[in-house]
């Protein structure tokens, strides 16, 4: 079918996949067994590559809050939020959003890639400017193609190549909406926010700050890189996720200005998504609570871990991030061969991490990216090292 | 005012011999970028701010869709340039 001949090298991809044992993209947990285990191909194995950064997808009160949401009120809402699809519940966590971040208000999506569509595809329009960290996540490059406004990148982390490329732009740069990420998932770096702050205010821009992998993981309470850097009064826009360290699903906008509330009911990928179910709304709600409570011990918990990991991988002599953090990445070369070799062999040792490979990778290099959890034990921890220490010649010789 | 077309061409040109599969001999207007250069995706972004560096012109994303050939590159930039 020649609709079909563009798929032809996903056609040879898949093919080379189907010759090996497991397809690193298309996992199949067969049960789960905690927050931070699974047996996968019948093998109990640590996950280690999973965003559960809090480690409250088996919190007893979330589950409980969810149980108690769907037998009193269904399985789904099926409808918009627009629609029959907003319930108390909805209005209860954007005001529960709201105040966790001092905001006038807040806006519920259905995931976090929703929430980037719909801010980056409405918001900013023909006559304005996205000016985006050339390392951001899909959903933002998705937002931006669904959108109307130029779409210019920036060299990840500079805010030195941010700026000539607003000072090319003149006057129009005062309608630019620069985009950044509190953590980038791929590696794990966070953006120099002080620095891209004070570009900002330099030319009277908006910024937006995607806290996806920041949220409950950066800032003395927990709401990411802009509470850290201590300037969260000068970011406009800060969208973020509940499938990361809220442990269920959905996305989230707030904003300092009020007016998004306008925008609402101009987002097409807000109108036209069916809302989240009353059992996923309600375990959201509590585990930000948690967050707001406990948030502190989860994040000195998880920051052990990251640490204990990095510097396990770094004594191996491993390639990693420029820093430490909860995504820790192990370079590879550029042979998708040996990455996917290196990665099954830890899975045979019982540890998952995420294969990443071009294009979705900043660079020409395919990673072992791994992601920790507030409940991951220092012997998990251990285990991670060591599964890597065993394969440290393999992997140095990638 | 508008750069000269032929200048942005022998420009370009320069550049996609760096980052073109060492097996391509002959780069003219007609080249398709992904097809006959073998640049992925990750390469073409790669070039792209190779270029903007070179020209200093920020190049938009929203002018790939329509660019396939050298020529649609070369036309692009010297539309951005102007």
């Amino acid at each position: 079918m020649p609709i079909f001949h563009k798929f032809q090298s996903f056609a040879a991809l898949r093919e080379d996949l189907t010759q090996v044992e497991t397809n690193p993209f298309n996992i199949i947990i067969e049960q789960v067994l905690s927050e931070t285990e699974a047996i996968i191909n019948g093998r109990r194995t640590i996950l280690a590559g999973t965003n559960n950064y809090l480690g409250l997808t088996f919190d007893p009160r979330c589950i409980a809050a969810g149980r108690k949401a769907l037998e009193e009120q269904g399985t789904g809402t099926t409808g918009s939020r627009m629609a029959n699809g907003t319930y108390a519940g909805h209005l209860a966590l954007e005001q529960e959003i709201a105040d966790f971040f001092d905001s006038p208000t807040a806006i519920v999506f259905s995931t976090g890639y929703i929430a980037n569509l719909a801010i980056l595809s409405t918001i900013p329009g023909s006559k304005d400017v996205i000016m985006l960290d050339a390392d951001s996540h899909a959903s933002i490059y998705d937002g931006c193609r669904l959108g109307s406004a130029e779409v210019i990148r920036f060299r990840h982390n500079d805010p030195a190549d941010l700026d000539k490329r607003l000072a090319r732009l003149g006057d129009r740069a005062a309608s630019v909406l620069i985009v950044v990420e509190g953590i980038y998932s791929m590696i794990g770096d966070q953006a120099p926010l002080q620095e891209i702050v004070a570009i900002k205010r330099k030319y009277d821009t908006y910024l937006m700050v995607d806290e996806a992998h920041s949220l409950g993981v950066l800032g003395e309470h927990g709401r990411g890189l802009a509470e850290q850097a201590g300037v969260e009064q000068e970011v406009d826009f800060i969208v973020g996720t509940f499938s990361k360290s809220l442990g269920s699903v959905g996305g989230f906008c707030v904003s300092r200005w009020p007016e998004i509330e306008h925008v609402r009911y101009a987002m097409r990928p807000y109108i036209f998504t069916a809302s989240s179910s009353p059992s996923i709304i309600a375990s959201t709600r509590v585990a930000l609570g948690i967050l707001r409570e406990q948030g502190a011990e989860l994040r000195r918990q998880l920051w052990e871990n990251a640490h204990r990991l990095y510097l396990g991988l770094q004594t191996l002599g491993l390639v990693l991030g420029p820093e430490t953090s909860p995504v820790v990445a192990v370079t590879l070369g550029k042979s998708k061969e040996h990455a996917l070799k290196v990665w099954h062999e830890l899975l045979d040792r019982g540890v998952y991490v995420n294969l990443v490979m071009p294009p979705a990778t900043p660079t020409a290099s395919c990673l072992l990216r791994c992601s920790l959890s507030a409940a991951h034990t220092p012997l998990q921890i251990d285990a991670i090292v060591d599964a890597f220490g065993v394969l440290r010649d393999e992997l140095q010789d990638c | 005012m508008m750069k000269d077309y032929d200048a942005i061409l022998s420009e370009l040109c320069s550049v996609l011999q760096s980052f073109a599969n060492e097996n391509v001999e002959t780069i003219n207007e007609d080249t398709e970028l992904v097809a006959d250069l073998e640049i992925d995706s990750v390469k073409l972004l790669e070039l792209l701010m190779e270029i903007e560096d070179r020209m200093d012109i920020s190049i938009p994303l929203n002018v790939l869709p329509d660019v396939s050939t050298v020529k649609d590159l070369a036309l692009a930039l010297q539309k951005l340039s102007g």
